[in-house]
């Protein structure tokens, strides 16, 4: 047998820059003229800040380009920043919006064709092969988790075991019997089934399972450290948003260096939060994306609100794309609990709907490497009781009215009027008991 | 026939009680009965009290969430088996009970018990009958 390949795309992902740049340039002028052309909020917008699409000349004029935000997804939901016929479109993903309004995206064949080659990049990378199997664990649905990696998988020509997420137990059985070299899923669900194995007594070093590829929320080294060690695998991060394409707009290779952002594809911004204006290498900042090739739904200047860094030192595995850190931070409140994004307004939102007191506070933990929230909110004289049925009535009530909000069960505490801490006149909002950056 | 409980949500943690006691206390209201249902996170004071509006303004002033709930209460002769009666009629009428409670007072012969239960007529009425004594707010008041 031949040795399995080290690059997926060797063309691309050991390019010049030289080349990268020019492929940018090349690939922004024709994409701006396209939305330009094509989606009329893009023209609206550019028009209104004085761009003409000839403005576009190479990639350092990205700068003159207005950003796109999440909200300007929710404003022309459903299809609105479409660039083509929907008989092109050949999937659709969404995920969860703060206010109830899930965002949504498009794809055409070949945008699943290019999300496939970047996912198989990463599994190529990690030393996987056709002749491996690739477990997937992430939910499979609306949620681009399952499915990007599918692609990946499949356009590499692995055997893949579409597992989808829950019943650890069936997911254990399957790694044991099925031998499966990759699993992929969250971090904290990959914890969770090394902690359930050895409950059950499954030795983890007796499985041929070599990597994993693990996404959709942050993590820490420290994490990484403890799957490698309790599962006896390498543990890689990949990274990826709804909004760019799904997991695999960046990923870690073999040196667990930092992952490499597609730049054939997409290209990556590090803004200072302050002044919007690019920082050097190392340096922080609000990460913002561009998709260059993207025919269905081709996002420019997409502010992801993820605070990072980047760095164009050459990487020791050969490739060339420029390498981003795991993000350190964001912008805003948005949560990240067991890879779904929440923001604390949604679940705002619900108390004012129910007639509950808008005094709350979200305490978020991690229990046995799960991820746990609690909403502790101010009782009020129309939600209490004299019986502690009708009060568990109404915690169970508001709990479940969060879960089919926000799509992660919540426990809710009610609790004293003024006894949530404020600061400056201002409830706090979140506690956060994780230390994930 | 029912009578006023004061009903008041206390937090589970150190002090809360107290704050409570000490509002009532200086109100100058007479506390007559209570009971306290707890759970992991919270619990429920239930009062008996001579002025339950004052009560109810007085908690309510440092900051407590409070109700005033009708319960009916009852008077059961202080001899052994007179309270399985009352829960014998109220067992054979189908009438349940969310909760209760009962409290002695240094004068007469009589134990009374305030029961909670989803209509206050229908229980009152069929105790009535039976010829249980129902207590009133001017016997609370005169206790």
């Amino acid at each position: 047998m031949s040795d399995p390949k080290r690059y997926w795309q060797p063309e691309a992902e050991t390019a010049s820059r030289d080349q990268i740049t020019a492929w940018q340039s090349e690939r922004l002028v024709s994409t701006v003229k396209r939305v330009y052309q094509n989606v009329a909020p893009y023209r609206d917008r550019m028009d209104a800040a004085g761009v003409r699409p000839e403005d576009i000349k190479s990639v350092d004029d990205i700068r003159k380009l207005p950003f796109t935000t999440k909200q300007d997804l929710r404003d022309f939901y459903p299809f609105g920043l479409f660039a083509v016929p929907m008989e092109q479109i050949a999937r659709l993903h969404a995920s969860s919006g703060t206010t109830g309004k899930q965002i949504v995206v498009g794809y055409t064949q070949n945008d699943l064709d290019i999300w496939g080659d970047i996912v198989a990049r990463q599994l190529t990378a990690i030393g996987l092969s056709p002749r491996d199997k690739v477990h997937i664990s992430y939910g499979f649905g609306l949620f681009t988790g399952g499915l990007g990696i599918f692609e990946g998988a499949r356009r590499m020509g692995a055997t893949i075991i579409p597992v989808s997420s829950g019943n650890t137990e069936r997911q254990i059985t399957i790694l044991q019997d099925f031998e499966p070299a990759c699993i992929a899923c969250t971090p904290s669900y990959a914890m969770y089934i090394a902690e359930t194995m050895e409950k059950m007594g499954v030795d983890a070093k007796k499985l041929p399972l070599r990597c994993g590829v693990f996404g959709a929320e942050p993590w820490t080294e420290e994490m990484r450290r403890q799957i490698e060690q309790k599962l006896d695998i390498k543990a890689y991060d990949i990274y990826g948003l709804t909004e760019i394409m799904g997991p695999g707009v960046a990923y870690e290779c073999e040196c667990q260096a930092g992952m490499h952002v597609n730049e054939d594809h997409f290209i990556i911004e590090v803004l200072d939060t302050e002044t919007g204006l690019p920082v050097k290498d190392g340096e922080k900042g609000e990460i913002v994306f561009s998709c260059i090739t993207k025919e269905a739904f081709p996002i420019l200047r997409y502010r992801t609100k993820d605070i990072g860094a980047v760095t164009h030192e050459k990487c020791a595995c050969g490739r060339t794309f420029v390498r981003m850190s795991k993000p350190m931070g964001r912008t805003d409140d948005m949560l990240i609990i067991r890879g779904v994004n929440v923001f604390p307004s949604q679940i705002e939102t619900v108390l004012l709907k129910t007639g509950h007191s808008p005094n709350y506070q979200i305490e978020v933990d991690r229990v046995n490497n799960l991820d746990t929230i609690a909403v502790r909110v101010e009782m009020n004289e129309a939600t209490f009781s004299d019986t502690v049925s009708e009060i568990s009535q109404r915690e169970r009530a508001l709990a479940e009215a969060i879960k089919s909000l926000i799509g992660v069960a919540v426990k809710v505490i009610l609790v004293s009027p003024g006894s949530i801490e404020r600061s400056t006149g201002k409830a706090k909002r979140v506690i956060d008991h994780r230390k994930l950056h | 026939m029912a009578i006023k409980q004061v009903s008041i949500f206390v937090e589970n943690k150190p002090g809360t009680l107290v704050a409570i006691t000490d509002a009532i206390g200086a109100a100058g209201v007479d506390i007559r009965a209570m009971s306290i249902a707890d759970t992991q996170d919270f619990g429920i004071l239930r009062l008996i009290v001579s002025d339950a509006e004052k009560t109810k303004q007085a908690v309510r002033e440092i900051g407590c969430v409070v109700s005033i709930t009708e319960v009916v209460a009852v008077a059961v002769s202080d001899r052994p088996g007179a309270l399985n009666d009352v829960m014998h009629i109220l067992s054979e009428n189908g009438v349940n009970i969310e909760y209760m409670y009962a409290f002695l007072t240094s004068r007469g012969h009589n134990a009374y018990v305030v029961l909670r239960v989803a209509d206050n007529d229908k229980a009152a009425g069929i105790l009535a009958s039976k010829g249980v004594k129902l207590v009133s707010e001017d016997d609370i008041a005169n206790l």
